[in-house]
C-alpha cells in the first residue's frame, strides 16, 4: 500500500502538508515562526500588522473559559516598518525548511491597507493574508470590512493593486452570507480565501464581581466550539468561489482536519489547538490525518476535497 | 489542576517586606510547582503574572511599581484578588547541595523552592542580592525555612558590598557539587549560566517577560522562539545562553 501524500499546492505553492499556522498565534517572531515551521507546519502566518505600532488592550486579553479561547489582544503590533524585518528574518529561517510565509496585515482605512501590503511585500513572504475580518477594526460604520461586500471588495482590489505576491483574504463569520462576501473579493481578485476569523464577539462574566473578565469587555471565540460554524462557512464559500480554500475554526485534530477538507478547504488553519496541545500540534495532527487517510484508502488530500459538496 | 479563568479569594493577612514591597497571603490554596506563576486580576484595572511565593496557602509578594501593583497595594486585609493559573514549567529541584541566587524580587519563587528543597533534606545557602539593606525581601522566609542566607548590597549596607553573584561564586566554589537556582535581572541571569556551563554546574533560571495570555498562544513573552509562559519561566543554562 502506498503512503498517502499530504502535500498540497496552495496558487501554485507547495506545501508539505495542509496545515497552516493562523495568525495572532505565536507568529510575534521570526523565532517562534521558524519554531512552528519545525513542529510539523505545512505553512506559517506572522500575527496581523498595521501601518503603525499598536500596544493592543489591556490585560486580560485571552482566556480559556472552557471550550475554546476568547481574545480581545487588540492587535498589539510593531507597524509595518518593524514587521518588515521581522518578516525578512522569518523568510530567511523557513526557507532552508521550505516552508512557506503568510504575512498577515490590516488597517484602519482601505488606503491603508494598501500601503501596509506595499511595505510588508518588500520583505518577500510567500503570500499576504489581508485581515478584514478582526472585530477590533472597523471601517466607518462601525463593523469590520468583512462585514459588507463592498468594503470588502475595495480593500481587495488596493492589495490586489499594490502588490504581485498571492493575496489571501480572511472573512469573517458574522455575516448573513458569507458566500456573498467571498464572491465579492474573489472578482476584486483575491487569489484565496480563509475562513473563518473568530465568531462574535462574546464575553464571559466573573460572577464573583459581576464584571466582564477582558479588558475590552468583549473578544473573539474561537475554539472547538466553533468548529460546525467553521465548517459550514467553508462549504458555502468554497462552493460560491473557484479560488483556494483555508478552513478555520476549532481545529483540534487529524478528523477535524479531514472534515474541514472534505468540506471544501485546501488548507486547513491551526489556532486554538496550539493552547490544548502545544506548538507540537502540527506534528501530531499531521500524523492524525496521515493515518485517517490511510484507513480510509485516500492516497492524496485532493481525494478528500469537496467530498461534502457531492449530492 | 489549573485554574484558567479568574478565581477570587480574599486577602487573609498582608505583610511589608519593605517600603515598597508586601506580601498578600490568600485564603486558598493551590497545587503548585515552585517556580510556577499565577495571573492576578483586579477587575476593572489589569492582569499580571507573579511567582508563587507558597501554594498553600496562596502566597504572593508584590513590589509596587506601576499602577496595576499600586491598586494591589490599595488592598486591605478581608478584600478579594482574582488569581488564575498556576501556569508554567518551574523549578525541577535536584537531591544535592542548592545555591540559590536571588536579585531583587527575584527572591519570591526561589522562597517558595528554598521550602521544597528544606522538606527533601537538602542544603540551602542564598544569596540575595538589592540596592540596600532595607530592599532585601523575604529573608525571614528563607531563614525561617532553615537556609543559610548571604545577603549582598550594593551600597555594603547588609552583607557583602557587591553582587549577588560575587557571593553565588564564593557558594559555589564551597560546593562543587551544588546545583544553582536563580530568579532576578537578565544581565545576572546570563552572568549565572556562564558560570553553570564553566564549572558544569547544573543551573535553573527563572526569566521574566510581558505576559499576556499566560496560555502560551499569543506570543507576547517570545523568548527567541521560547515561550516563557510555557515552557518557562525556568529555564538551563544552555536555553539562557542560546536565547
Amino acid at each position: 500500500m502506498t503512503t498517502p501524500d499530504l502535500s498540497v499546492s496552495l496558487c501554485g505553492i507547495f506545501l508539505r502538508n495542509p496545515l497552516v499556522l493562523a495568525s495572532g498565534i505565536l507568529g510575534t517572531s521570526a523565532e517562534l515562526l521558524e519554531r512552528v515551521a519545525r513542529c510539523g507546519a505545512g505553512a506559517v502566518t506572522s500575527k496581523s500588522c498595521g501601518p503603525t505600532p499598536r500596544a493592543g488592550h489591556p490585560n486580560p486579553t485571552v482566556l480559556a473559559w472552557g471550550h475554546g479561547l476568547i481574545n480581545a489582544v487588540g492587535l498589539s503590533n510593531p507597524g509595518a516598518d518593524e514587521e518588515a524585518r521581522i518578516l525578512r528574518d522569518a523568510k530567511a529561517r523557513l526557507a532552508p525548511l521550505g516552508v512557506p510565509l503568510i504575512a498577515s496585515i490590516f488597517a484602519e482605512t482601505v488606503q491603508g491597507f494598501g500601503e501596509v501590503a506595499r511595505k510588508v511585500a518588500e520583505a518577500a513572504p510567500d503570500f499576504i493574508e489581508v485581515n478584514i475580518s478582526c472585530p477590533n477594526v472597523e471601517a466607518e460604520f462601525g463593523r469590520p470590512f468583512a462585514a459588507d461586500a463592498r468594503d470588502a471588495a475595495a480593500v481587495t482590489a488596493v492589495v490586489r493593486r499594490a502588490v504581485s505576491l498571492p493575496v489571501i483574504v480572511k472573512l469573517s463569520p458574522n455575516v448573513p452570507d458569507i458566500a456573498a462576501i467571498a464572491r465579492a473579493v474573489e472578482s476584486e481578485g483575491a487569489d484565496a480565501i480563509s475562513a473563518i476569523n473568530t465568531l462574535g464577539p462574546g464575553m464571559v462574566i466573573d460572577t464573583d464581581s459581576g464584571k466582564p473578565i477582558l479588558a475590552n469587555r468583549t473578544g473573539g471565540v474561537s475554539g472547538p466550539a466553533i468548529r460546525p460554524i467553521a465548517v459550514r462557512c467553508v462549504y458555502d464559500v468554497s462552493r460560491a468561489v473557484r479560488v483556494p480554500v483555508i478552513g478555520i475554526g476549532g481545529v483540534a485534530c487529524g478528523r477535524d482536519a479531514a472534515e474541514m477538507i472534505m468540506a471544501g478547504a485546501t488548507a486547513v488553519g491551526i489556532g486554538t489547538a496550539v493552547y490544548d496541545r502545544g506548538p507540537e500540534v502540527f506534528a501530531a495532527i499531521a500524523e492524525e490525518l496521515l493515518a485517517f487517510m490511510a484507513t480510509h484508502g485516500y492516497t492524496a488530500v485532493s481525494q478528500m476535497r469537496g467530498l461534502a459538496h457531492d449530492d | 489542576m489549573t485554574i484558567d479563568l479568574p478565581t477570587a479569594f480574599r486577602i487573609r493577612h498582608l505583610r511589608d517586606e519593605s517600603p515598597t514591597v508586601r506580601t498578600f497571603i490568600l485564603d486558598g490554596a493551590l497545587h503548585a510547582e515552585p517556580g510556577q506563576f499565577v495571573m492576578v486580576w483586579i477587575p476593572r484595572v489589569n492582569e499580571k503574572p507573579f511567582s508563587l511565593v507558597d501554594d498553600a496557602p496562596i502566597t504572593l509578594t508584590i513590589a509596587r511599581v506601576g499602577p496595576f501593583t499600586e491598586a494591589a497595594h490599595w488592598l486591605r486585609e478581608g478584600d478579594r484578588l482574582w488569581v488564575r493559573g498556576p501556569y508554567g514549567r518551574g523549578f525541577a529541584p535536584l537531591p544535592r547541595p542548592a545555591v540559590l541566587v536571588g536579585g531583587g524580587y527575584g527572591a519570591a519563587p526561589l522562597a517558595f523552592l528554598a521550602r521544597r528543597l528544606r522538606a527533601q533534606g537538602v542544603e540551602v545557602s542564598v544569596a540575595l542580592g538589592a540596592k540596600c539593606a532595607r530592599d532585601l525581601v523575604l529573608v525571614e522566609r528563607f531563614q525561617a525555612a532553615g537556609c543559610a542566607v548571604h545577603p549582598a548590597t550594593e551600597d555594603g549596607s547588609l552583607g557583602h558590598r557587591g553582587l549577588a553573584t560575587d557571593v553565588a561564586a564564593r557558594l559555589l566554589d564551597k560546593h562543587p557539587d551544588a546545583a544553582l537556582y536563580a530568579c532576578g535581572p537578565e544581565a545576572m541571569l546570563e552572568r549565572l549560566a556562564r558560570l553553570c556551563r564553566e564549572w558544569g554546574t547544573p543551573g535553573q533560571f527563572s526569566m521574566e517577560r510581558l505576559m499576556k495570555c499566560g496560555l502560551g498562544v499569543c506570543g507576547s513573552c517570545d523568548y527567541g522562539g521560547l515561550l516563557v509562559c510555557r515552557d518557562g519561566p525556568v529555564f538551563s543554562a544552555e536555553q539562557v545562553l542560546g536565547a
